[in-house]
């Protein structure tokens, strides 16, 4: 009996241990563990053991099931491993192969650009207005100081669509049409982004382009506060480093006026082709708001001062993108498009 | 404005101060230099020789071979190909190892086996533009003085060690359209004197024998008109250096007469003019509006038809001159003139620039008109010319002066509160220091109780009130000295309008999901309406036009932003870009009745054609109205917009009758949706279909803006139930969605339509539709009776209402 045990012990160790897949392990274990198994048909014999004989071989048997069952689990773990592993090595796919197509679009770069000004300015606290782009003669000249006789009032420089009534040629007639809406209220301070026109076209110049102005009025708005408006401006716009300066310049509307240069986007300020070997690019004009504006608006220049500024959305992104042909913003060719 | 540095420096002393330097500083002083020419850089060993002989070259017809002594005396051989050279002749020889404009260098030579050992330069080859060198100089080598000595370096015998500063000035600055101008502002900022150049005639003779009388009939045109005599003249070339000067500022030089009055122009900003004396009848001048259709031979022998709205100076016969804008051939000065008469007047800024638009002439005389000269520099300019001209023995000078200046101006006198510099500018200047800046720019200053009364100089026109004067303070001092500071005072918070905001997200989502922004003109052409098949009584035509437009194909305001993008597509497509999504949001316009402006209106328009990108493992789709309507949908979902339907539209010019829509939210029509019409697409020359929607930007805002608010997650099991119909094709799905929506009441959450098919085994006429339905209910478990009832219900009602039937 304890011979047979032994035996028995043996034999299913050896065909565990060659047993290749689960279905052969499972074939073994019926065999010799199943309920109509060698184990169970030895066990069978034991009624015909003496007394004392059968605890021992009882716990031998239990003994032999025990081990047999550790064999074949350590067997099944590792038969299961080697399947896994081979389905693992069976799965390996080409990585490098393109990923699954998936649409892509994009914002216009001006529109990227756009945002990014008008959030620089909504994070220091201004709200943004808009205006008609068909404007009135009053609006876009007139209320903003400019003689009756100036040259851009021709039919040769602005697109009129009847007497007196225009396409804006600036984004700044929303100085005046803010102001007649807020005074007297203080503080003012807003931007005006926008389309605007002009009667031009080439490389350099578009019929239509896109201009954000800025105003602000207050008790005591002072040139230096322009200054350090427009600097931290540059600055975010353009990177920490970027350096501005002011140099003296003349609109109708502001006065004193002034053009804000940077240090040039390409070179940092050492001199390239891009500034004309200055190490400056000029990106704005600005200035204090000129009495006779703040006074078409229905503010008293006695008791409040302020500054304005415009700028076009195009030279920025001209600068931003390194584009050299304005021409390509309004092609909308979308290899160029999807650059952006 | 280009400025000589050589001849600033007979203004001002300009010390050590290099021109680049010197452009640096006039940038920041508003009188921005774009640009700074050495016209004699890199130009080396290039000296005065004089040719002692000429002789044939033995083996080319085209060249000589000249002997030339030169510097240190040394004689040298060398062969030309020019054919404007006589023995005896000054000229300039470029020796070996010379550096010519352009780089080019001179080495020892043989041509055609004769050595040359140099070469005769032309003035080009020096690097002078031919268009400002005398006629008879432009081509050839030069011919210098034979007075000039030989041997020496011949830079600055040509002007060309001279460097020129060209100035991009402001239009309010017309007093720096001079030397004179900029000196002065040089002058303030460096605190050097500034020197005026002598006017007093050297010596005059008694006039009598030759009358001038000038007659002013349009004071408001011509406030002043000063007339100054010459007489023997002795008509022939200006001085070198003064040729040398007008060159450097861009000047061609003529002859002795026209050169100086071009001179004292570009020296003190008053245009001259001069007439012949002889041919004005009675030496009578005459300052008045031109008679309709009156005609003038101008100066560059041009017929000009005046009218009213021009001045003219006239003698009693007629016309001689356009005021300030041209004079007239019958009176030019020439070789022969014996007398001249100059003319040195004030003409109305405004007078002139229409007229000078009006007859497409645009000269250095009438630029300095329009932008307002020195009223009270008349006289000193005609002194200036007559003395000049005296000086080269040109002409003696008459003693008479005609001044017709019958309203002499009256000074203005401006008050500059020194409160208000300091609260403008925030810099701390006292009176007595913004006093010194004004001064340095000959304002005059007196301080009073109230402040500081400033008189405003005669060329400074363009000062006329309180601010202009802090803008000079603030230029005088340094824009770049002000402190840079942020505003003070009651804080704002930054706001965007709901419509902003709405625009981004939906620009934002369409941008994300696929589409590319493209950003087209606001007109476009009128002919757009024709290519869409737009029927002439169609409220779209009526359109905002200009009345100036740059070409007929930018002269319609648009009424619509899809035609644009169709233009985009039709450009992709050109350029093989076919498959495209593309939209844009911008305004369209349309006229007003008894309104002052036309009305604008937001858009926002999306384009597809082609196919979506597919790939080796995925399948590309059909861009098509489907997948229009698709993105709309979910784009509208984002916006929160609610009560979505579209109504089959049969006639809307541009679109395929079958395959268009229009979009509601409600009762609100918010726009369109649908395929362009084949004719559309051939006028397009698109070769694949397109779809588009447009949509009422303003509108979808207001439609927008549903308050966002949880809807709590289902706590029982739903039960899904499928739904395979047949219907008639022509029963559209949404009304099969309205009947099951309604039948099953409000357990039935939701419906997905997930299958269309139309073929074999479906009957003619007919089409298979499958739903899937989601029932749940809030407080229970529904049971499975209770959601077959409902099923049958609407199977009942879809069979009764539209006669579609469960499929088997």
């Amino acid at each position: 009996m304890e011979e047979k045990l032994k035996n028995l012990l043996l034999d299913a160790s050896q065909a565990l241990s060659s047993a290749t897949d689960l279905d052969q392990l499972n074939d073994i274990r019926v065999r010799y563990l199943g309920k109509k198994g060698i184990l169970t048909g030895v066990l069978r014999g034991m009624g015909a053991l003496s007394a004392e004989e059968r605890p021992r071989i009882g716990q031998l048997a239990n003994e032999v099931r025990e081990k047999l069952e550790d064999v074949l689990n350590s067997r099944t773990y590792k038969i299961k491993n080697r399947v896994k592993e081979a389905r693992l090595e069976q799965e390996k796919i080409d990585v490098t192969l393109p990923g699954t197509a998936f649409m892509t679009g994009s914002r216009h770069p001006l529109a990227v650009i756009q945002e990014e000004m008008e959030d620089i300015f909504l994070w220091m606290g201004y709200a943004i207005e808009v205006g008609p782009e068909i404007e009135l003669d009053y609006y876009n000249f007139e209320a903003l100081n400019f003689p009756a006789e100036h040259p851009a009032r021709d039919m040769q420089d602005s697109f009129f669509t009847a007497p007196g009534v225009l396409l804006r040629t600036h984004t700044s007639p929303v100085q005046v049409r803010t102001m007649e809406r807020t005074n007297p209220a203080l503080p003012v301070r807003i931007i005006a982004p926008g389309r605007v026109y002009r009667r031009d076209d080439d490389a350099t110049h578009s019929p239509m382009f896109n201009q954000v102005e800025g105003l602000v009025i207050d008790k005591r708005v002072t040139f230096g506060d322009l200054k350090g408006t427009l600097r931290v401006f540059a600055e975010k716009m353009f990177g920490p480093e970027t350096r501005t300066r002011f140099r003296p310049s003349f609109f109708p509307f502001t006065e004193p006026s002034a053009e804000m240069d940077i240090s040039c986007t390409t070179c940092g300020g050492k001199g390239c082709r891009v500034c004309s070997h200055t190490g400056w690019l000029e990106i704005l004009g600005c200035g204090m708001i000129h009495p006779r504006v703040l006074e078409a608006g229905g503010y008293n220049p006695e008791e409040v001062t302020g500054f304005a500024f415009g700028m076009g959305v195009e030279r920025i992104a001209m600068l931003k993108y390194s584009l050299d042909d304005m021409r390509l913003l309004f092609d909308n060719d979308l290899r160029f498009l999807a650059q952006f | 404005m280009r400025v000589s540095y050589n001849w600033l420096r007979e203004f001002v002393d300009l010390g050590g101060i290099s021109p680049y330097e010197l452009a640096d500083r006039l940038t920041m002083l508003g009188l921005a230099a774009e640009g700074i020419e050495e016209p004699g850089k890199g130009i080396e060993k290039v000296y005065t020789g004089k040719i002692l002989q000429i002789e044939a070259h033995p083996n080319a017809d085209k060249l000589v071979i000249c002997r030339v002594v030169t510097v240190g005396g040394e004689e040298v051989q060398i062969v030309t190909g020019a054919t404007n050279v006589t023995e005896g002749d000054v000229v300039p020889v470029a020796v070996v190892g010379a550096k010519l404009a352009g780089g080019l260098a001179i080495k020892k030579a043989k041509l055609r086996g004769i050595e040359s050992r140099g070469m005769l330069c032309s003035g080009q080859e020096l690097g002078l533009d031919p268009s400002t060198m005398p006629a008879d100089q432009a081509h050839g080598i030069m011919i210098l003085a034979a007075d000039t000595p030989l041997g020496v370096d011949v830079k600055p015998l040509i002007g060309l060690d001279d460097v020129v500063l060209e100035l991009e000035l402001t239009p309010n600055r017309g007093d720096c359209l001079s030397i004179l101008g900029v000196a002065r502002e040089v002058a303030a900022i460096l605190g050097k004197p500034l020197q005026m150049p002598p006017t007093e005639p050297l010596e005059t003779v008694p006039g009598g024998e030759e009358p001038v009388r000038v007659d002013i009939e349009e004071p408001e045109l011509c406030r002043r008109y000063v007339a100054r005599l010459l007489i023997n003249v002795q008509a022939g070339p200006s001085p070198a250096w003064m040729q040398h000067r007008l060159r450097a500022v861009g000047v061609r030089p003529i002859s002795n007469v026209v050169d100086v009055t071009n001179y004292v122009m570009m020296e003190l900003g008053q245009p001259l003019h001069a007439f012949d004396y002889h041919k004005l009848q009675d030496g009578h001048i005459i300052v008045r509006r031109a008679v309709e259709d009156e005609i003038i031979i101008s100066l560059d022998n041009v017929a000009r038809k005046l009218n009213p709205e021009m001045l003219v100076i006239t003698d009693p016969s007629g016309p001689v001159a356009v005021a300030g804008v041209m004079g007239g051939l019958d009176s030019e000065v020439t070789e022969i003139t014996g007398a001249v008469l100059l003319e040195s007047a004030y003409f109305n800024p405004v007078s002139i620039r229409r007229t000078a638009r009006d007859l497409a002439l645009h000269s250095e005389s009438s630029s300095r008109f329009e932008h307002g000269i020195d009223i009270t520099g008349c006289q000193r300019a005609a002194d200036r010319a007559a003395r000049l001209l005296a000086e080269m023995g040109a002409a003696q000078v008459v003693d008479l002066v005609v001044d017709n200046y019958a309203a002499p101006v009256v000074e203005k006198t401006i008050l500059l509160r020194p409160d208000r510099v300091r609260h403008v500018l925030d810099v701390d200047l006292t009176p007595a220091e913004i006093t010194g800046l004004l001064a340095s720019l000959h304002f005059e200053v007196q301080e009073d109780a109230n402040g500081l009364m400033v008189t405003v100089p005669g060329h400074r026109p363009d000062i006329a009130i309180e601010e202009d004067l802090i803008e000079e303070v603030a230029r005088l001092h340094g824009y770049g000295r002000i402190p840079d500071t942020l505003p003070t005072g009651v804080m704002t918070s930054g706001s965007l309008p709901g419509t902003h905001l709405l625009a981004r997200q939906v620009r934002s989502f369409l941008s994300r999901g696929g589409f590319y922004e493209v950003v087209t003109y606001s007109f476009h052409s009128p002919r757009v309406f024709d290519r869409l098949g737009v029927p002439d009584d169609n409220p779209l035509r009526q359109t905002v036009n200009l009345q100036n437009p740059l070409s007929e194909e930018q002269s319609v305001m648009r009424t619509q932003l899809y035609p644009g993008l169709l233009d985009v597509l039709q450009r992709n497509s050109n350029r093989r870009n076919r498959d495209a999504a593309i939209f844009e949001m911008g305004r369209v316009f349309f006229p007003t009745t008894g309104k002052s402006l036309p009305k604008e209106v937001t858009v926002l328009a999306a384009a597809v054609t082609g196919r979506t990108p597919g790939g080796w493992n995925s399948r590309s789709v059909d861009m098509d109205f489907y997948f229009l309507k698709g993105a709309l949908g979910v784009l509208l979902a984002d916006a929160g917009v609610e009560n979505v339907t579209y109504k089959p539209e049969a006639n809307v010019p541009g679109f395929h009758p079958g395959r268009v829509a229009t979009i509601y939210s409600g009762e609100q029509k918010l726009g369109i949706i649908g395929e362009l019409h084949p004719d559309a697409q051939d006028a397009y020359d698109l070769k694949q279909r397109v779809t588009v929607f447009e949509l009422n930007f303003d509108l979808l805002a207001v439609a927008a803006g549903r308050p966002m608010v949880y809807q709590p997650l289902p706590k029982f099991p739903g039960v899904e139930r499928d739904l395979a119909l047949l219907a008639r094709i022509d029963v559209p799905a949404s009304s099969l969605l309205e009947v099951i929506y309604h039948e099953g009441g409000s357990i039935l959450r939701d419906v997905r339509l997930f299958d269309v098919y139309q073929g074999e085994q479906v009957a003619e006429g007919y089409r298979s539709i499958a739903f899937s339905l989601q029932f749940q209910s809030d407080d229970r478990t529904l049971t499975d009776e209770e959601v077959s009832g409902k099923v049958a219900l609407i199977t009942v009602a879809l069979e009764k209402e539209l006669g579609a039937t469960l499929r088997d």
